[in-house]
């Protein structure tokens, strides 16, 4: 099967260039083509040589498929359902919000992680998105103009998934690429150390950790990374690095009721984000199945987002969004992934 | 026990990895695809830790739990071969005498006081091998879940030291002895015993699933403490 030439860097498609016979500038030409004027095939590619045009389509496709399933929110979310090379199903999420649209993406099929809040971890992992994989959430979607903001927050944890990740960020912040500003790219993570090392080095995007309890015992029992990687040392490395005006790092909160959201809970995280200069937002617990967990009362987050603030916490709420098409992550590709196994079985 | 990482091994390479050689003492496949290596232990670790492992520093480091007990001389680890990954093809072709580059340990897949409930399936098995070789079995029960019956890992070594504590599952193969299934199988069917907490350790699938049960059958979810391949 022919490789898609979709997602590939200037760097990959300079080799592809060579291999075509194209001259040096074939690869910006190559690249102008896939994410400037989002070529469907390479007969669109005027420009080339129609013996290089020729041998492009023998060896290569760009293969950029359509979401195979929509649903929309009464607020305006949608959520896109994008089937996978490796079979399985992954979701974007387009967030319009006033002057601002945010899409968030998926980096993997499913999740090794298992929080314990997590419906894309229930799918256990089927694999890694390629980077011409989770640009395509983006290529694809019908919304692609109007998008502001992009946050790697769907379903899989970057960190796991660095070299596609970064290879999706390249394409996504080059000017050779989509050229987006990467200070309107936020990636996210559960704290893989060694690979949110290598992504604040090789980047300039925004980072978003995951921290959801101060506590080392009760964060070990949310989010079994913290066994490995302990909240402690993840604070100590991102103390290392320098952080430039541009550059952000934040902490997403999601809200337990009875679990984190006590006022011991809000002054701890105060105290462990002293002298790192970020934001910290609060998150409503979209409720999965069978989950032991509850979300917290909204005066109690208003609560504990004021406790932070007058500690010096930028602090804020995140709206709940998409509540009516199954909002938690996970639980739309989930459901067609039931569904498939069904009709198969 | 592995951290398994099919695509792209050099995900979890980074500067906080600190490497150093050791030589290999022992190396072979123990049932089909499960490989057993060990070294000279060069420091102290706490029973569950993990350290990091490769060949070559060419190719990224992966992760394992650590098998063997906390005063035994060789540091022992458990993997599965992947037939298409970067670095456990190389570990496999590993003799005595040949470098292996080693992190120190680290980790807090930990147990405390009172009695516990450990569940793990395949290699995830190394966290509580450890623990018992370092004389943590006693009010430990282990639910050791594996495909087949050659994947039971030290079942030998478990039967004699947890006598009835120790429950071995086969899914694919049947024998006296041995319950019937996967362990979520067991935990939905069976009594457990009572206990503080509840250890989990293998893939993330067998990990969620097992935790699902737990919490189907009522015990709070702070007592579940979960380790996950990845």
């Amino acid at each position: 099967m022919a490789e898609s030439l979709f997602g590939a860097t200037l760097q990959g498609l300079g080799r592809v260039a060579a291999e075509a016979g194209l001259p040096a500038y074939g690869a910006r030409q190559l690249s102008n083509w896939l994410y400037r004027k989002h070529a469907t095939g390479f007969q669109d590619m005027l420009n080339l040589p129609s013996r290089a045009r020729e041998w492009l389509s023998q060896h290569y496709t760009v293969d950029t498929p359509g979401p195979v399933k929509v649903t929309e929110s009464r607020d305006g979310t949608k959520k896109y359902l994008f089937p996978a090379a490796g079979g399985g199903f992954v979701e974007a999420a387009w967030i319009p919000e006033g002057k601002r649209a945010t899409l968030c993406l998926s980096v993997q099929v499913g999740c090794k992680m298992g929080c314990l809040f997590c419906m894309t971890g229930k799918q256990g992992f089927q694999g890694h998105l390629s980077a011409g994989e989770i640009l395509n959430q983006y290529r694809s979607l019908p919304e692609r103009d109007s998008v502001t903001n992009i946050v790697y927050m769907g379903m899989g944890e970057p960190m796991d998934n660095l070299a596609n990740v970064l290879e999706s960020l390249d394409v996504m912040c080059s000017p050779d690429g989509y050229g987006l500003s990467p200070a309107r790219v936020t990636v996210s993570t559960i704290g893989l150390i060694p690979a949110m090392e290598q992504f604040l080095e090789k980047t300039r995007c925004h980072l978003a950790v995951s921290m959801h309890s101060p506590f080392e015992e009760e964060r070990r029992r949310l989010m079994p990374v913290e066994n490995v990687y302990p909240l402690t040392d993840v604070l100590a490395a991102l103390r290392k690095r320098p952080w430039g005006r541009q550059r952000r790092v934040s902490f997403e909160y999601i809200m337990f009721n009875g679990v984190n959201d006590t006022d011991r809970h809000a002054r701890e995280v105060a105290r462990i984000l002293s002298g790192i200069r970020c934001r910290v937002n609060l998150i409503p617990f979209h409720p999965i199945p069978a989950t032991p967990l509850a979300p917290s009362p909204r005066e109690t987050m208003e609560r504990f987002e004021q406790e932070l603030k007058r500690r010096g916490i930028l602090t804020t709420i995140r709206q709940s969004r998409g509540l009516d098409i199954s909002a938690a992550c996970g639980m739309l590709s989930t459901r067609e992934l039931v569904r498939m196994r069904g009709e198969q079985e | 026990m592995r951290f398994r990482s099919p695509v792209h091994a050099s995900d979890h390479q980074g500067e906080s990895l600190r490497l150093k050689e050791v030589k290999v003492a022992e190396n072979a496949e123990i049932a089909a695809g499960i490989y057993r290596v060990t070294f000279p232990r060069a420091w102290d670790f706490i029973p569950g830790q993990t350290i990091a492992l490769t060949t070559d520093s060419a190719i990224p480091a992966r992760y394992y739990s650590i098998a063997s007990g906390c005063r035994d001389p060789l540091v022992e680890v458990l993997y599965d071969l992947v037939p298409d990954g970067l670095l456990t093809p190389r570990m496999a072709l590993l003799h005595a005498g040949d470098a292996l580059l080693c992190s120190e340990p680290f980790g807090a897949f930990r147990d405390g006081e009172g009695a516990s409930l450990w569940i793990a399936a395949g290699t995830g098995v190394a966290p509580f091998a450890s623990m018992v070789r370092s004389g943590s079995g006693a009010d430990r029960t282990l639910v050791q879940g594996s495909r087949t019956l050659a994947g039971l890992y030290l079942r030998g070594y478990f039967s004699s030291v947890l006598g009835a504590r120790y429950v071995p599952c086969c899914s694919a193969e049947r024998e006296d002895g041995v319950f019937p299934g996967r362990s979520t199988a067991w935990i939905s069917g069976s009594e457990l015993p009572d206990a503080e907490r509840f250890l989990l350790c293998g893939s993330s699938r067998m990990v969620v699933d097992a935790r699902d049960a737990l919490l189907a059958r009522g015990i709070p979810f702070d007592r579940v403490i979960s380790e996950i391949y990845f």
